[in-house]
């Protein structure tokens, strides 16, 4: 990592992984010091020109990057207001950015000599992407599933098991992500001799927020180079959805101390924030769960209640710990866009630009198809295409009554 | 209020330390229950606060946490069974065990003050480890309640001087690396990590996670100060919900004779 002014955006988190007062390491004493290995681990691969080295040939020759940046010429005229570009990260292999993070984790994981990788997952997208890099370097491995998303996910369970994955259905609470991810630390808790966690957003525990973050900051680095190539100048809004936020947080994070940049990071408001919704931010607040303190769907005692989200990726009670930051000191903005306008947002893009979007982006699209209007021509949005939507159109085509 | 902790620990035989989720399978059985551990035997009361995400627990109490939440067991409630609990036993131990963030929720103060004035001699907390201490530990060292740590396997002896650092009461050593109710470690481990401990710590040394039987804490209690017992006791509230009083009274009752009599047997 370069280094940053003192004044910088981009020197957080601070030496115990807090975001401001947000992040930290919130876990069971089983797992301590293997965090506190972790962390060591990770400071010296980022220091060990070998380490990156062998990250970038894997983005380049097996992820397909950089992603291309693409104007889109039909959605900008459609909307009649700021030029539309999009960071085309759908189309890395697996099809989303989850695979930037997995990379980079399973490197580290190897460095540390672990024999065995666990995840957690919930559309399926981080659990594909997990058992990819499993496969792609001879380790076995477990994914966590909540019961519900196995059933609403089949085809991402069955992608995984051709990977070579295991499967294992959770069925605690309410049988989704935040289930699943218990069951992960459960697993790890139990394993940590010789099993290493690759976490698929930036939350948890230190060093995990930071960690996501660097290997997502790839599609940031990139958009910022190729915008600049492109038009000789930087973006006036970037836009990204938000579950966790590695997504959003790998785009923002290399343009944080570019003033002139503001950013939009969309939540999934679900049926409407007054009812069922998974907008930690708008919706929540602080609390401590998954190793970290961060904006948290929960009731008054601190019971974490379930998110709502049309889309199976976004529908987690909790945001990662940098982003509750960022909104506390203002730096990003952010909103939130209801399952409805998500489904506007996905059907917009398919018929303006022939690109089917995930449920998640589709979250980002509706949010531009509100701001862009206002904007004026000359302006440039750029909105991170986070996942194509392939897994999506059996759910898709249930929502408008589509039978196939 | 650690007297009473400091107490049970002094009694010239090990202690049987007694966990239950609190709330399940409803608030007001909750007591009963209680009564049934004092009764029973148990030095030492271990109340769980039911949580939605109980991620260091195994099935037995995961599912207990849900019974409880489902009975709609609040915070409140809690502290209520806890403060009726310290009018009929005044001199029994009681511990509150759980997660950060209900703990947290409403200011660290308002929760060490809620424990001082329910009568809470304890707390152990499974999600701040020493390195968070700022969350909890000061509010609760200035309210007079004691910080009970865990220590694990992985608990090595570079960091045990700041696990041990601002706890009181005992230290809770888990003995395996893993969720509750599950198997229970090797003998030899379990000796082994204990002399270790203690050599460390003027604080008595509790060992649990997978003690269920009374010869498995028998063996315990001839080399700990005290043995913990949950997921067993969880499981017959599981079984028998409403009526779960007298099959607990007579497990704990097996169990702390083991405990209390396990340092006479010839070895």
């Amino acid at each position: 990592m370069t280094e940053h002014a003192p004044n910088s955006f981009r020197n957080q988190p601070d030496e115990r992984g807090h975001f401001g007062a947000f992040g930290g390491r919130y876990v069971a004493e089983t797992l301590m010091p293997l965090i506190l290995d972790l962390e060591r681990e990770y400071t010296a691969a980022k220091a060990d020109p070998a380490f990156k080295a062998e990250f970038d040939d894997l983005l380049e020759h097996y992820v397909g990057r950089p992603s291309p940046l693409y104007f889109a010429p039909r959605l900008t005229e459609e909307l009649g207001g700021a030029q539309v570009w999009f960071k085309r990260d759908e189309l890395n292999h697996t099809g989303a950015h989850k695979i930037n993070n997995c990379i980079g984790q399973i490197l580290l994981a190897i460095r540390m000599g672990k024999t065995r990788i666990i995840a957690e997952t919930g559309a399926g997208q981080h659990g594909v992407a997990t058992a990819t890099v499993c496969a792609r370097f001879g380790l076995p491995c477990v994914v966590y599933m909540g019961a519900t998303d196995v059933a609403r996910q089949a085809p991402n369970v069955f992608r995984m098991k051709l990977l070579g994955a295991e499967v294992v259905p959770v069925t605690a609470g309410a049988a989704t992500l935040k289930d699943a991810m218990n069951e992960a630390l459960r697993d790890w808790v139990a394993n940590v001799h010789d099993t290493f966690y690759i976490i698929g957003t930036a939350a948890g525990p230190h060093p995990y927020p930071e960690l996501v973050r660097d290997f997502q900051s790839v599609i940031g680095r990139e958009a910022r180079a190729q915008m600049l190539a492109r038009t000789g100048r930087l973006p006036d809004l970037l836009v990204a959805a938000i579950g966790g936020g590695s997504n959003a947080i790998g785009l923002f994070h290399p343009f944080l101390d570019d003033p002139g940049v503001k950013m939009l990071g969309v939540e999934a408001a679900g049926h409407g924030l007054d009812k069922e919704h998974a907008a930690s931010l708008a919706g929540g607040r602080p609390g401590i769960l998954h190793g970290n303190k961060t904006y948290l769907l929960q009731d008054e005692d601190g019971q974490i209640t379930e998110g709502h989200s049309i889309s199976a990726g976004l529908d987690y009670p909790g945001i990662g710990p940098e982003h509750a930051w960022l909104k506390e000191i203002g730096r990003v903005d952010y909103t939130a866009v209801t399952d409805t306008e998500a489904l506007d947002g996905f059907q917009l893009l398919c018929r303006t630009e022939g690109i089917i979007p995930a449920l998640e982006p589709s979250h980002a699209i509706a949010a531009v198809a509100k701001v862009a209007p206002t904007l004026p021509k000359e302006s440039i949005v750029l909105v991170n295409l986070c996942g194509r939507g392939d897994k999506d159109i059996f759910s898709v085509a249930e929502h408008l009554g589509v039978k196939l | 209020m650690t007297d009473r902790l400091t107490a049970a620990f002094a009694k010239g035989r090990p202690a049987l330390v007694t966990f239950v989720t609190g709330g399940d399978p409803t608030p007001a059985h909750t007591a009963a229950i209680l009564d049934a551990l004092v009764e029973g035997g148990a030095d030492v009361i271990e109340l769980g606060m039911p949580f939605t995400d109980p991620m260091a627990d195994g099935p037995a109490i995961q599912l207990a946490n849900l019974r409880a939440l489902g009975a709609g067991t609040r915070t409140a409630d809690i502290f209520a069974i806890a403060a009726a609990f310290r009018d009929r036993h005044p001199e029994v131990p009681l511990v509150l065990m759980g997660y950060a963030n209900p703990m947290t929720i409403r200011g660290a103060d308002w929760f060490a003050a809620e424990c001082a004035k329910a009568g809470v001699d304890g707390v152990i907390c499974v999600d701040i480890p020493p390195e968070e201490d700022a969350e909890l530990g000061p509010a609760l060292r200035a309210a007079g309640v004691a910080l009970i740590r865990l220590a694990t396997p992985t608990t090595d002896a570079a960091r045990l001087p700041a696990v041990l650092a601002g706890s009181s009461g005992f230290l809770y050593y888990v003995s395996v690396a893993g969720i509750t109710g599950m198997q229970q470690a090797a003998q030899a481990s379990i000796e082994e990590a204990v002399a270790r401990l203690k050599a460390a710590s003027t604080i008595p040394v509790a060992v649990g996670f997978g003690v269920r039987t009374p010869e498995q804490a028998a063996a315990i209690a001839r080399v700990a100060d005290g043995v913990v017992v949950g997921s067993a006791l969880v499981d017959l509230v599981a079984r028998h919900g409403k009526d779960a009083a007298g099959p607990v009274r007579d497990l704990t009752a097996a169990l702390s004779q083991a405990v209390h009599q396990s340092r006479k047997e010839p070895a």
